[in-house]
């Protein structure tokens, strides 16, 4: 999927590539099976675990480790541009957590939808969102996803099955369930995955779409990012149970190592064969965030720094997914640094590119309110200076 | 079962329990307020309900778009709690007319989701419902009303000061009683009644201007109202604002629809209208209905059209009828949004109003053109957008204004109005704006104070007046 997306990105990052990189690519094309085990057990509640041998292959690993290495690169970006001003408001960074996003991306198509909460910007890049389109909405600026008019919390890809990026905590369960509703009224064949956190986990709402989706067999899948941590309070000060995969009672759940690529790709492409035949089900995900909850959240004043540096060290996914590809002979450590130094100045170029990117005009105030304005007037905060049409 | 039918509808009871079929209304022959008898009427005489109104305009909207379906609680095989929803579960089947739990947060939620991936979700949200705990509802009948007595009673007799009669139709569940001290005030108490069952109250030899009261003991029905507030999350949050926040791309083609504002004895938590907090959102269309008319159009309007819509209707004009053309009655009828409906041209006051208080001020205007002053009813129709163009030309034609709502009054629709109008025609008023609404009070329960705490017809003829500088001193404010 990466690969696809390299040819995609924006022609004139491909120009700066050097020729050494595309070499390395042409070597780990090999799409030829290769199974590898997860390193922990699924844990499964009312149904039957799917197997730890998880089919994958040298092009699907190095796909792995590249667009993980693109969204790790991106978010610490993101942190500098931030302590620089550049980005405002809310800044949500999803780094340590980047498993999650791209073994759900290969387990799924583009018409699978996938909505989650305000942790949004690596979902929107695996659902085909661009470097550009990233750091311009991140500063405001109209070649950003929403036109700058979103802001981090909320990107959206229609396109690419991606339905946002909101702001409201638990809010997108229920919005989930409606997609999956619609995808089975249109009788489509795919699925929905909603994701939320530990901290919304313990939200009325989820509860209410939980019981309608298992009410009217929904395919949507429900997807908890344990990290351990809503906001500043630990799951064990907030949630009488952190089974979060147990929480759907009667409806059946997974527990999945999230920093684990391959076990997450295997867990959702279970989830969704069971989902379109018996309705909806719960995969909770261990994983963890070495950032704060978001920027204005130094992340050390709940948890100790040991602990993160623990997780770092064990769990990383991308150094795990490393070591898949150096024990396999996939790549040499040389070429994974050297697609590491590329990433990086891709990330750096796509900053420079959005940097350059025009505020949005002034009318934009006014666009997009609806769809359908009947050339209604709305006005701006001095009613007789600034009035405008609603087209 | 011995029921006579009638014309009209005044109140269902709605008992939950859906093992028995029974459901009953209260009907009232040729029961109308007198304002009918002003009503314009157009070239064709056929009058439906408000009722019989929105149920054809679901049933032609998902008849011609099998995107377009309907969702809320009882919406199904209760044929709705008001019967809106009549038919269509038979018609379109489970997959488009579905019944959701008592979770509106979460069906609202839902929708939106569905109406993201481009389906056209109608929710509806049940507000009224009646509950039997010592509660008391009190309608006025006004007019040609006729009320029949039960007269097959098996069993009778006097408790107290009331004479009381069991029907025998549901002498398991109920008495009606008459207060032989107020001839005119009739008790139905409901007793025992199971869950979900309706009770039809048949009323004979009615006395105009009779007061009926139902009161109930036993179990205690929930009452719904106000459940919309759990839900107003989504409604803004995930419906109004995504085509904003999404630059176009995620459009929300959805309506919630439902009962708004006062009905009757449903206390605080189930009287308040929201019109004037939905039309302060950007990104949301909210419409009020008054007449058949109205309510047709405005529905089908609603459903074709791409962005979120809120539409308030009221209770207790369900079972009002209207006259409606031949050209309301095609199925291709829709009515504009965001522009408002002139019910009545006057030349000395505007008058704006909304939903049932477009009838009151209806009645207001008849009571001032006696005393020589010609006011102009402007039905709104639409509270977002708002019809600004209308209201101030009629203002600068009449120059003055009144506007009249049901809500709370600060920060209310009429607020807005009366701005508006004097930020576009300050020039043309020749007296200063006058605002009528329900009192700043949470809606309280007993039936003097429920009174007083919703615009009556004399409150809006006072207005008028004072606009119009005759009589009425003010009262001492200074």
């Amino acid at each position: 999927m990466a690969l696809s997306r390299i040819a995609s990105s924006s022609s004139s990052i491909n120009l700066l590539k050097p020729l050494s990189c595309l070499s390395i690519r042409c070597r780990s094309i090999s799409t030829d099976p290769l199974t590898v085990e997860t390193s922990l057990p699924f844990v499964p509640h009312n149904c039957e675990a799917p197997s730890r041998a998880v089919e994958t292959s040298a092009a699907e690993l190095s796909s792995f480790f590249r667009d993980m290495a693109v969204m790790r690169r991106m978010e610490i970006a993101a942190d500098s541009l931030y302590k620089a001003k550049l980005i405002r408001g809310f800044c949500h960074l999803y780094d340590g957590q980047e498993a999650v996003a791209v073994g759900m991306e290969a387990a799924i198509t583009r018409k699978d939808c996938i909505i989650t909460a305000y942790r949004d910007h690596c979902t929107f890049l695996s659902r085909g969102g661009t470097l550009i389109e990233v750091f311009s909405e991140l500063m405001g600026r109209r070649d950003g996803c929403s036109k700058g008019k979103g802001g981090s919390m909320h990107f959206y890809r229609k396109e690419g099955g991606f339905f946002g990026g909101h702001g409201i905590v638990g809010a997108q369960v229920p919005l989930g369930c409606g997609l999956a509703f619609a995808q089975k009224y249109c009788k489509d064949e795919t699925v929905t995955f909603s994701l939320y956190g530990d901290g919304a986990a313990n939200q009325g709402q989820l509860f209410e779409a939980l019981n309608i989706s298992a009410l009217w067999d929904l395919p949507s899948i429900l997807v908890c990012e344990n990290n351990h941590y809503g906001m500043g309070t630990a799951e064990w000060r907030a949630a009488k149970s952190p089974a979060y995969y147990k929480r759907g009672d009667y409806v059946p759940g997974l527990k999945v190592d999230g920093m684990d690529a391959l076990a997450v790709k295997q867990a959702c492409k279970f989830a969704k064969e069971f989902s379109l035949k018996n309705g909806p089900i719960i995969l909770e995900m261990d994983t963890y965030r070495y950032h704060g909850h978001s920027m204005s959240d130094p992340g050390s004043t709940y948890r100790t720094r040991d602990e993160i540096s623990g997780v770092r060290q064990e769990r990383d996914p991308i150094e795990r997914v490393r070591k898949l590809l150096l024990t396999h002979d996939i790549a040499t450590e040389k070429e994974l640094k050297d697609i590491e130094k590329e990433v990086r100045k891709e990330v750096d170029d796509a900053i420079a590119k959005a940097k350059e990117s025009q505020m949005p005009e002034p009318s934009d105030l006014f666009t997009n309110v609806y769809v359908k304005g009947f050339g209604v007037e709305a006005c701006g905060a001095d009613r007789k200076e600034v009035r405008a049409t609603l087209p | 079962m011995g029921y006579r039918c009638y014309d009209s509808l005044v109140l269902v009871c709605l008992i939950q329990d859906r093992a028995s079929k029974m459901w009953g209304v209260m009907r009232h022959k040729t029961i109308r307020p007198a304002i009918s008898s002003l009503r314009h009427f157009s070239s064709a005489a056929k009058e439906i309900t408000v009722r019989e109104a929105l149920n054809t305009a679901l049933d032609e909207e998902m008849s011609a778009d099998p995107k377009v379906f309907l969702m809320g609680e009882e919406v199904g095989e209760y044929q709705g709690a008001y019967k809106i929803s009549k038919g269509l579960l038979e018609k379109y089947g489970p997959d488009r007319v579905l019944d959701t739990p008592i979770t509106e947060a979460g069906f609202a939620g839902i929708g939106v989701g569905a109406a993201y991936y481009g389906l056209r979700p109608v929710v509806e949200f049940m507000t009224f419902n009646f509950s039997m705990q010592k509660k008391m509802v009190k309608l006025k009948l006004e007019g040609e009303a006729e009320a029949r007595q039960i007269s097959q009673h098996k069993s009778g007799g006097t408790r107290g000061n009331h004479q009381y009669w069991s029907g025998h139709d549901f002498t398991q569940f109920g008495l009606m009683m008459a207060a032989p001290s107020k001839p005119k005030v009739m008790f139905c108490a409901l007793q025992g009644w199971k869950k979900r069952q309706r009770c039809e109250i048949l009323i004979d030899d009615p006395v105009k201007d009779m007061e009926l009261r139902i009161c109930g003991w036993g179990q205690a029905v929930d009452l719904y109202i106000g459940r919309r507030d759990s839900a107003i999350d989504h409604i803004i949050n995930s419906a109004a604002k995504s085509n904003y926040m999404s630059a176009g791309q995620i459009s929300v083609p959805i309506v919630f629809r439902g009962p708004n504002g006062a009905a009757a004895g449903v206390g605080a938590q189930h009287s308040q209208c929201y019109a004037a907090w939905y039309g302060a959102v950007p990104g949301l269309k909210v419409l009020t209905p008054y007449s058949s008319e109205d309510a047709r159009g405005l529905l089908k309007a609603a459903i074709r059209d791409p962005d979120p819509v809120v539409f308030l209707e009221n209770e207790l004009l369900y079972g009002e009828s209207f006259p409606v053309s031949a050209e309301a009655l095609d199925s291709s009828f829709c009515l504009p949004i965001g522009k408002a409906k002139i019910e009545r041209e006057g030349k000395d006051v505007t008058i704006t109003a909304y939903s049932k208080m477009v009838g009151y001020a209806l009645q207001a205007a008849e009571t001032l053109a006696k005393e020589g002053i010609s006011a102009e009813v402007i039905n709104l129709r639409s509270i977002r957008p708002l019809d600004r163009s209308t209201i101030n030309t009629s203002v600068r034609k009449t120059n003055r204004l009144v506007t009249v709502e049901e809500g709370f009054p600060q920060h209310g629709v009429g607020a807005e109005i009366c701005t508006s109008v004097i930020e576009e025609s300050f020039g043309y008023l020749d007296a200063p704006v006058e605002r009528i609404a329900g009192a700043d009070v949470p809606m309280p329960y007993a039936a003097n104070l429920e009174r007083m705490a919703v615009p009556q017809v004399e409150d809006i003829v006072r207005a008028a007046k004072r606009a119009c500088y005759r009589s009425v001193p003010l009262a001492a404010a200074a």
